[in-house]
Protein backbone atom coordinates (compact mmCIF):
# COMPACT_ATOMS: atom_id res chain seq x y z
CA UNK A 1 0.00 0.00 0.00
CA UNK A 2 1.61 3.50 -0.97
CA UNK A 3 2.07 5.88 2.12
CA UNK A 4 -0.60 8.35 2.58
CA UNK A 5 0.80 11.95 1.14
CA UNK A 6 -0.13 14.31 4.14
CA UNK A 7 -0.44 17.90 2.89
CA UNK A 8 1.59 20.28 5.15
CA UNK A 9 0.04 23.37 6.85
CA UNK A 10 2.29 26.31 7.57
CA UNK A 11 1.21 28.79 10.03
CA UNK A 12 2.08 32.57 10.06
CA UNK A 13 1.73 34.20 12.89
CA UNK A 14 2.78 37.59 14.20
CA UNK A 15 1.76 40.06 16.42
CA UNK A 16 -0.42 42.66 15.08
CA UNK A 17 1.12 45.06 12.25
CA UNK A 18 4.21 43.29 12.16
CA UNK A 19 4.29 42.49 8.38
CA UNK A 20 2.36 38.55 8.32
CA UNK A 21 0.43 39.71 5.29
CA UNK A 22 3.60 41.20 3.45
CA UNK A 23 5.52 38.23 3.76
CA UNK A 24 2.96 36.13 2.83
CA UNK A 25 2.01 38.08 -0.63
CA UNK A 26 6.22 37.81 -1.35
CA UNK A 27 6.36 33.99 -0.75
CA UNK A 28 2.95 33.55 -3.01
CA UNK A 29 4.99 34.81 -5.61
CA UNK A 30 7.70 32.42 -5.60
CA UNK A 31 7.15 29.63 -8.28
CA UNK A 32 7.90 27.04 -6.12
CA UNK A 33 4.54 27.80 -4.28
CA UNK A 34 2.34 28.28 -6.92
CA UNK A 35 0.09 25.29 -5.72
CA UNK A 36 -0.34 26.63 -1.76
CA UNK A 37 -4.15 27.23 -0.95
CA UNK A 38 -4.26 30.01 1.68
CA UNK A 39 -6.74 30.75 4.67
CA UNK A 40 -6.82 34.11 5.81
CA UNK A 41 -8.77 35.30 9.09
CA UNK A 42 -11.07 38.23 8.66
CA UNK A 43 -10.49 40.41 12.20
CA UNK A 44 -13.17 43.08 12.42
CA UNK A 45 -15.61 44.50 10.23
CA UNK A 46 -13.31 45.30 7.23
CA UNK A 47 -11.05 42.57 5.42
CA UNK A 48 -8.22 44.66 5.58
CA UNK A 49 -5.96 41.56 5.45
CA UNK A 50 -7.95 40.24 2.31
CA UNK A 51 -7.57 43.39 0.15
CA UNK A 52 -4.11 43.95 0.85
CA UNK A 53 -3.29 40.61 -0.54
CA UNK A 54 -3.21 40.43 -4.20
CA UNK A 55 -2.58 36.83 -5.19
CA UNK A 56 -4.88 34.64 -3.52
CA UNK A 57 -6.63 32.27 -6.37
CA UNK A 58 -9.86 30.32 -6.07
CA UNK A 59 -8.40 28.48 -2.93
CA UNK A 60 -8.98 31.49 -0.01
CA UNK A 61 -11.65 30.65 2.23
CA UNK A 62 -12.48 33.55 4.43
CA UNK A 63 -13.28 32.84 8.31
CA UNK A 64 -16.09 35.30 9.62
CA UNK A 65 -16.26 35.10 12.74
CA UNK A 66 -13.34 37.11 14.36
CA UNK A 67 -10.29 36.22 16.70
CA UNK A 68 -8.96 33.35 14.91
CA UNK A 69 -7.56 32.20 18.39
CA UNK A 70 -10.51 31.90 20.79
CA UNK A 71 -13.93 31.56 18.87
CA UNK A 72 -13.59 29.27 15.47
CA UNK A 73 -11.39 26.55 15.81
CA UNK A 74 -14.31 24.72 14.53
CA UNK A 75 -14.89 27.02 11.94
CA UNK A 76 -11.18 26.68 11.44
CA UNK A 77 -11.59 22.97 10.94
CA UNK A 78 -14.83 23.04 9.22
CA UNK A 79 -12.72 25.65 6.92
CA UNK A 80 -10.01 23.07 6.00
CA UNK A 81 -12.44 19.99 5.37
CA UNK A 82 -14.32 22.32 3.02
CA UNK A 83 -11.21 23.34 0.96
CA UNK A 84 -9.81 19.48 0.99
CA UNK A 85 -13.59 18.63 0.01
CA UNK A 86 -12.88 21.05 -2.78
CA UNK A 87 -9.88 19.63 -4.06
CA UNK A 88 -10.93 16.12 -4.39
CA UNK A 89 -13.86 17.15 -6.30
CA UNK A 90 -11.54 19.02 -8.35
CA UNK A 91 -13.25 22.54 -7.75
CA UNK A 92 -10.06 24.40 -6.50
CA UNK A 93 -6.88 23.05 -8.12
CA UNK A 94 -5.07 20.06 -6.33
CA UNK A 95 -2.70 22.32 -3.67
CA UNK A 96 -0.07 20.67 -2.27
CA UNK A 97 0.22 22.91 0.73
CA UNK A 98 -1.93 25.03 3.11
CA UNK A 99 -1.04 28.23 4.69
CA UNK A 100 -2.66 29.98 7.40
CA UNK A 101 -2.69 33.52 8.58
CA UNK A 102 -3.77 33.82 11.79
CA UNK A 103 -4.63 37.33 13.41
CA UNK A 104 -2.21 39.26 15.27
CA UNK A 105 -3.81 38.65 18.85
CA UNK A 106 -4.24 34.82 17.74
CA UNK A 107 -2.79 32.42 20.58
CA UNK A 108 -1.16 29.81 18.14
CA UNK A 109 -1.49 26.73 20.11
CA UNK A 110 -5.39 25.84 19.35
CA UNK A 111 -4.55 26.49 15.98
CA UNK A 112 -1.83 23.91 15.87
CA UNK A 113 -4.08 21.74 17.75
CA UNK A 114 -7.14 21.83 15.62
CA UNK A 115 -4.74 20.33 12.72
CA UNK A 116 -3.16 17.91 15.10
CA UNK A 117 -6.01 16.62 16.88
CA UNK A 118 -9.11 16.77 14.86
CA UNK A 119 -9.90 12.95 14.15
CA UNK A 120 -10.60 13.43 10.01
CA UNK A 121 -8.16 16.57 9.28
CA UNK A 122 -5.11 14.25 10.77
CA UNK A 123 -5.53 12.25 8.14
CA UNK A 124 -4.77 14.34 5.64
CA UNK A 125 -2.74 17.11 7.12
CA UNK A 126 0.55 17.54 8.79
CA UNK A 127 1.63 20.42 10.34
CA UNK A 128 4.42 22.19 8.49
CA UNK A 129 6.74 25.09 9.83
CA UNK A 130 5.49 27.63 12.48
CA UNK A 131 6.70 31.05 10.74
CA UNK A 132 6.33 34.46 13.21
CA UNK A 133 7.34 37.89 12.45
CA UNK A 134 8.76 40.47 14.29
CA UNK A 135 8.61 43.87 13.75
CA UNK A 136 11.80 45.37 14.21
CA UNK A 137 10.26 48.74 15.48
CA UNK A 138 7.97 47.89 17.61
CA UNK A 139 8.92 44.29 18.84
CA UNK A 140 11.04 44.99 21.90
CA UNK A 141 7.51 47.15 22.96
CA UNK A 142 5.51 44.42 22.02
CA UNK A 143 7.19 41.61 23.54
CA UNK A 144 7.28 43.17 26.97
CA UNK A 145 3.80 43.59 27.15
CA UNK A 146 1.82 41.25 25.03
CA UNK A 147 1.76 37.84 26.24
CA UNK A 148 0.70 36.38 22.96
CA UNK A 149 3.82 37.94 20.83
CA UNK A 150 6.00 36.36 23.09
CA UNK A 151 3.78 32.79 22.44
CA UNK A 152 4.09 33.15 18.65
CA UNK A 153 7.89 33.96 19.33
CA UNK A 154 8.15 31.05 21.56
CA UNK A 155 6.46 28.56 18.85
CA UNK A 156 8.00 29.57 15.97
CA UNK A 157 10.14 27.22 13.89
CA UNK A 158 11.45 30.23 11.50
CA UNK A 159 11.43 33.85 13.07
CA UNK A 160 11.15 36.73 10.30
CA UNK A 161 12.12 39.98 11.38
CA UNK A 162 10.39 42.68 9.38
CA UNK A 163 10.87 46.50 8.93
CA UNK A 164 14.63 46.36 10.08
CA UNK A 165 15.31 49.26 7.14
CA UNK A 166 13.28 51.42 9.21
CA UNK A 167 14.67 50.80 12.72
CA UNK A 168 18.08 51.90 14.51
CA UNK A 169 21.15 48.62 14.25
CA UNK A 170 21.44 49.04 18.15
CA UNK A 171 17.55 48.33 18.77
CA UNK A 172 17.84 45.58 16.12
CA UNK A 173 20.72 43.80 17.61
CA UNK A 174 19.01 44.14 20.96
CA UNK A 175 15.87 42.82 19.88
CA UNK A 176 17.28 39.81 18.19
CA UNK A 177 19.25 39.61 21.41
CA UNK A 178 15.78 39.00 23.14
CA UNK A 179 14.40 36.19 20.21
CA UNK A 180 17.60 34.51 21.03
CA UNK A 181 16.81 34.20 24.61
CA UNK A 182 13.37 33.50 23.79
CA UNK A 183 13.62 30.68 21.00
CA UNK A 184 17.74 30.04 20.78
CA UNK A 185 16.54 27.63 18.16
CA UNK A 186 14.79 28.69 14.85
CA UNK A 187 16.66 30.27 12.26
CA UNK A 188 16.04 34.07 11.60
CA UNK A 189 15.75 35.70 8.20
CA UNK A 190 15.65 39.93 7.92
CA UNK A 191 12.84 40.08 5.21
CA UNK A 192 13.92 43.40 4.46
CA UNK A 193 17.47 43.27 3.70
CA UNK A 194 17.78 40.04 1.97
CA UNK A 195 15.48 38.08 -1.14
CA UNK A 196 13.91 35.41 0.79
CA UNK A 197 14.44 31.79 0.56
CA UNK A 198 10.32 30.50 0.73
CA UNK A 199 11.70 27.04 0.65
CA UNK A 200 13.83 26.98 3.50
CA UNK A 201 10.86 29.01 5.26
CA UNK A 202 8.16 26.88 4.47
CA UNK A 203 9.44 23.35 3.25
CA UNK A 204 12.48 22.71 5.31
CA UNK A 205 11.06 21.21 7.93
CA UNK A 206 11.38 17.81 10.23
CA UNK A 207 9.01 15.52 8.31
CA UNK A 208 10.25 16.74 4.52
CA UNK A 209 14.07 16.49 5.71
CA UNK A 210 14.02 13.45 8.35
CA UNK A 211 15.16 11.29 5.11
CA UNK A 212 18.38 13.72 4.59
CA UNK A 213 21.49 13.22 6.76
CA UNK A 214 21.80 16.53 7.12
CA UNK A 215 18.38 17.03 8.56
CA UNK A 216 19.19 16.30 12.37
CA UNK A 217 21.34 19.21 12.42
CA UNK A 218 19.40 21.64 10.41
CA UNK A 219 16.50 20.88 12.35
CA UNK A 220 17.96 21.34 15.67
CA UNK A 221 19.66 24.26 14.70
CA UNK A 222 23.56 24.00 16.26
CA UNK A 223 23.25 27.77 17.86
CA UNK A 224 21.59 26.64 20.49
CA UNK A 225 23.94 28.67 23.22
CA UNK A 226 24.56 27.74 26.64
CA UNK A 227 24.20 29.24 30.24
CA UNK A 228 21.72 31.68 27.66
CA UNK A 229 19.21 31.61 30.72
CA UNK A 230 22.05 32.60 33.28
CA UNK A 231 21.77 36.22 32.25
CA UNK A 232 20.21 38.74 34.61
CA UNK A 233 16.12 39.04 34.03
CA UNK A 234 14.35 41.74 34.89
CA UNK A 235 11.63 39.59 36.57
CA UNK A 236 8.40 42.42 35.86
CA UNK A 237 8.82 42.13 32.66
CA UNK A 238 6.28 38.97 30.93
CA UNK A 239 8.73 37.97 28.04
CA UNK A 240 11.77 37.59 31.32
CA UNK A 241 10.04 34.66 33.04
CA UNK A 242 9.88 32.41 29.69
CA UNK A 243 13.54 31.64 28.89
CA UNK A 244 14.88 28.76 26.92
CA UNK A 245 18.03 26.22 27.92
CA UNK A 246 19.36 22.97 26.60
CA UNK A 247 19.82 20.05 28.30
CA UNK A 248 22.74 17.10 26.88
CA UNK A 249 23.04 13.11 28.16
CA UNK A 250 25.62 10.76 27.61
CA UNK A 251 23.98 7.54 26.72
CA UNK A 252 21.09 5.61 25.47
CA UNK A 253 17.73 7.03 27.17
CA UNK A 254 14.67 4.59 28.06
CA UNK A 255 11.95 5.85 25.40
CA UNK A 256 9.37 4.23 27.86
CA UNK A 257 10.69 7.12 31.23
CA UNK A 258 11.17 9.32 28.73
CA UNK A 259 7.61 9.06 27.52
CA UNK A 260 6.06 8.65 31.21
CA UNK A 261 8.05 11.46 32.24
CA UNK A 262 7.11 13.80 29.16
CA UNK A 263 3.37 12.87 29.16
CA UNK A 264 3.23 13.74 33.68
CA UNK A 265 5.36 16.84 33.15
CA UNK A 266 2.49 18.04 30.02
CA UNK A 267 -0.76 17.05 31.97
CA UNK A 268 0.26 19.45 34.75
CA UNK A 269 2.47 22.18 32.81
CA UNK A 270 2.09 21.86 29.37
CA UNK A 271 0.84 25.61 29.37
CA UNK A 272 4.08 26.60 30.50
CA UNK A 273 6.38 24.37 28.39
CA UNK A 274 6.40 26.61 25.45
CA UNK A 275 8.31 24.27 23.19
CA UNK A 276 10.48 20.97 23.91
CA UNK A 277 12.57 19.68 20.86
CA UNK A 278 14.93 17.27 20.85
CA UNK A 279 17.01 14.01 19.23
CA UNK A 280 17.26 11.39 21.76
CA UNK A 281 19.38 8.43 21.43
CA UNK A 282 17.06 5.95 22.50
CA UNK A 283 18.03 2.38 23.65
CA UNK A 284 17.76 -0.42 21.02
CA UNK A 285 17.28 2.50 17.82
CA UNK A 286 20.54 2.63 15.68
CA UNK A 287 19.34 6.41 14.69
CA UNK A 288 17.93 9.21 16.53
CA UNK A 289 14.45 9.63 17.53
CA UNK A 290 13.50 13.61 17.13
CA UNK A 291 11.04 14.43 19.36
CA UNK A 292 9.19 17.80 18.81
CA UNK A 293 6.44 19.08 21.14
CA UNK A 294 4.04 22.47 21.68
CA UNK A 295 2.49 22.69 24.86
CA UNK A 296 -0.08 20.30 25.63
CA UNK A 297 0.80 18.86 21.44
CA UNK A 298 3.31 16.76 20.70
CA UNK A 299 4.21 15.35 17.42
CA UNK A 300 4.41 12.24 16.32
CA UNK A 301 8.48 11.37 16.74
CA UNK A 302 10.46 11.52 13.99
CA UNK A 303 12.85 8.65 13.31
CA UNK A 304 15.85 10.42 11.64
CA UNK A 305 17.82 8.25 8.84
CA UNK A 306 21.08 8.47 10.70
CA UNK A 307 23.59 10.47 12.74
CA UNK A 308 24.06 14.09 11.28
CA UNK A 309 27.90 13.89 12.89
CA UNK A 310 29.51 11.68 15.87
CA UNK A 311 27.79 13.08 18.18
CA UNK A 312 25.79 10.50 20.01
CA UNK A 313 24.34 12.71 22.80
CA UNK A 314 20.67 13.22 23.64
CA UNK A 315 20.24 16.87 23.33
CA UNK A 316 16.98 18.44 24.25
CA UNK A 317 15.74 22.11 24.27
CA UNK A 318 13.28 23.78 26.69
CA UNK A 319 11.43 27.02 25.86
CA UNK A 320 9.37 27.23 29.31
CA UNK A 321 7.52 29.92 31.07
CA UNK A 322 8.31 30.42 34.60
CA UNK A 323 9.38 26.63 35.27
CA UNK A 324 12.80 26.22 37.27
CA UNK A 325 15.25 24.70 35.05
CA UNK A 326 17.28 22.80 37.74
CA UNK A 327 13.45 21.08 39.09
CA UNK A 328 12.96 20.36 35.36
CA UNK A 329 16.51 18.70 35.20
CA UNK A 330 16.44 16.69 38.51
CA UNK A 331 13.36 15.55 37.48
CA UNK A 332 14.00 13.86 34.48
CA UNK A 333 17.09 12.90 36.02
CA UNK A 334 15.12 11.10 38.55
CA UNK A 335 12.45 9.19 36.02
CA UNK A 336 15.26 7.94 33.88
CA UNK A 337 17.21 6.57 36.85
CA UNK A 338 14.10 3.92 37.87
CA UNK A 339 15.27 2.30 34.58
CA UNK A 340 15.16 -1.63 36.31
CA UNK A 341 16.51 -3.28 32.66
CA UNK A 342 19.64 -1.91 32.12
CA UNK A 343 20.25 -1.19 36.28
CA UNK A 344 20.96 2.66 37.28
CA UNK A 345 21.12 5.25 34.01
CA UNK A 346 23.46 8.01 34.93
CA UNK A 347 23.17 10.86 33.20
CA UNK A 348 26.11 12.59 32.67
CA UNK A 349 25.07 15.99 32.05
CA UNK A 350 27.66 17.57 28.98
CA UNK A 351 28.91 20.76 27.85
CA UNK A 352 25.44 22.06 26.94
CA UNK A 353 24.19 22.21 30.22
CA UNK B 1 -13.26 -1.12 18.87
CA UNK B 2 -14.11 -3.77 21.55
CA UNK B 3 -17.52 -4.58 20.57
CA UNK B 4 -18.46 -5.60 24.64
CA UNK B 5 -17.51 -2.43 26.04
CA UNK B 6 -17.13 0.08 23.26
CA UNK B 7 -13.53 0.66 23.64
CA UNK B 8 -11.87 2.50 20.90
CA UNK B 9 -8.71 1.47 20.43
CA UNK B 10 -5.27 2.45 17.66
CA UNK B 11 -5.66 6.56 18.76
CA UNK B 12 -2.06 6.55 17.73
CA UNK B 13 -0.78 8.61 21.49
CA UNK B 14 2.57 9.95 20.56
CA UNK B 15 4.38 7.22 22.97
CA UNK B 16 3.45 4.47 20.89
CA UNK B 17 4.70 5.70 17.70
CA UNK B 18 7.95 3.84 19.77
CA UNK B 19 11.40 4.09 19.13
CA UNK B 20 11.35 0.64 17.95
CA UNK B 21 8.89 1.36 14.82
CA UNK B 22 5.85 -0.96 14.74
CA UNK B 23 5.82 -2.40 18.14
CA UNK B 24 2.77 -0.47 18.26
CA UNK B 25 2.10 0.99 15.40
CA UNK B 26 1.11 -2.50 13.28
CA UNK B 27 0.32 -5.54 14.11
CA UNK B 28 3.32 -7.86 13.95
CA UNK B 29 5.55 -9.04 16.73
CA UNK B 30 3.24 -9.56 19.31
CA UNK B 31 5.13 -11.01 21.80
CA UNK B 32 7.43 -7.70 21.67
CA UNK B 33 4.55 -4.96 21.78
CA UNK B 34 3.37 -7.04 25.14
CA UNK B 35 6.63 -6.86 26.36
CA UNK B 36 6.55 -3.15 25.81
CA UNK B 37 3.72 -3.23 27.73
CA UNK B 38 4.53 -4.69 30.41
CA UNK B 39 7.84 -2.33 31.14
CA UNK B 40 5.76 0.46 30.98
CA UNK B 41 3.51 -0.83 33.42
CA UNK B 42 6.36 -1.45 35.85
CA UNK B 43 7.77 1.78 35.15
CA UNK B 44 4.76 3.51 35.27
CA UNK B 45 3.84 1.78 38.87
CA UNK B 46 7.31 3.20 39.98
CA UNK B 47 5.91 6.49 40.27
CA UNK B 48 2.02 5.47 40.63
CA UNK B 49 3.23 4.01 44.21
CA UNK B 50 3.84 7.10 45.35
CA UNK B 51 0.16 8.00 45.41
CA UNK B 52 -0.95 4.86 46.18
CA UNK B 53 -2.17 3.71 42.73
CA UNK B 54 -1.85 0.70 40.64
CA UNK B 55 -1.74 0.39 36.79
CA UNK B 56 -1.99 -3.02 35.10
CA UNK B 57 -2.63 -4.41 31.76
CA UNK B 58 -6.05 -4.92 30.62
CA UNK B 59 -6.76 -6.82 26.87
CA UNK B 60 -2.99 -5.18 25.67
CA UNK B 61 -5.30 -2.40 24.41
CA UNK B 62 -5.74 -0.52 27.46
CA UNK B 63 -4.67 -0.08 31.39
CA UNK B 64 -6.71 -0.22 34.33
CA UNK B 65 -5.73 2.61 37.29
CA UNK B 66 -6.90 1.78 40.16
CA UNK B 67 -7.02 3.28 43.77
CA UNK B 68 -6.32 1.31 47.41
CA UNK B 69 -10.07 1.61 47.84
CA UNK B 70 -10.97 -0.05 44.53
CA UNK B 71 -11.84 2.94 42.30
CA UNK B 72 -11.27 2.15 39.11
CA UNK B 73 -10.76 3.54 35.20
CA UNK B 74 -9.81 2.34 32.24
CA UNK B 75 -7.29 4.39 30.71
CA UNK B 76 -6.45 4.26 26.97
CA UNK B 77 -2.50 6.14 26.92
CA UNK B 78 -0.30 7.88 28.87
CA UNK B 79 -1.50 11.33 28.53
CA UNK B 80 -5.35 9.61 29.75
CA UNK B 81 -3.25 8.09 32.28
CA UNK B 82 -1.99 11.38 34.37
CA UNK B 83 -5.48 13.11 33.93
CA UNK B 84 -7.09 10.17 35.17
CA UNK B 85 -5.10 9.75 38.37
CA UNK B 86 -5.64 13.24 39.06
CA UNK B 87 -9.41 12.58 38.88
CA UNK B 88 -9.22 9.70 41.08
CA UNK B 89 -6.54 11.22 43.51
CA UNK B 90 -8.66 14.51 43.90
CA UNK B 91 -4.75 16.24 43.61
CA UNK B 92 -2.39 17.19 41.46
CA UNK B 93 0.31 14.47 39.97
CA UNK B 94 3.43 16.85 39.22
CA UNK B 95 6.75 15.38 38.65
CA UNK B 96 8.51 18.73 39.40
CA UNK B 97 7.29 17.96 43.07
CA UNK B 98 10.26 17.93 45.06
CA UNK B 99 9.13 15.23 47.61
CA UNK B 100 8.20 13.12 44.43
CA UNK B 101 12.42 13.73 42.88
CA UNK B 102 13.51 12.71 46.42
CA UNK B 103 11.82 9.15 46.38
CA UNK B 104 13.14 8.38 43.30
CA UNK B 105 15.97 9.49 43.81
CA UNK B 106 16.04 7.65 46.92
CA UNK B 107 14.11 4.10 46.27
CA UNK B 108 13.71 4.49 42.60
CA UNK B 109 10.32 4.99 42.91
Amino acid sequence: MAEPVFIPVNLITGFLGSGKTTLLQRLLGHPALADTAVLINEFGEVGLDHHLLERIDDTMVLLQSGCLCCTIRGELSAAIKDLHSKRGRGQVPRFRRLVVESTGLADPFPILSTVQADPVLRHHFRLGNVITTVDAVNGTAQLARQPECTKQVAVADRLVLTKTDLAQAEATDALIARLRRLNPSAPLSRAAEAPLDAEALLSHDLFATAGRSEAARRWFAAEVTPRDDEAVHDRNRHDETIHAFALGFDGPLDWTLFGLWLTMLLNRHGEKLLRVKGILNVAGSSAPVAVHGVQHLVHPPVHMAGWPDADRRSRLVFIVDGLDRRLIERSLQAFLRQDAGSGEQVLNQTALA
Amino acid sequence: MCALCGVLGGSGHWTDAAARPGVFTRNVDGLQRRRERAHRIACASRVLNYYGLTLSDWQASSYVLSTATGKTEIVDNLTHLWATAEKLLGRSCDPLDPDLIVRLETFGG
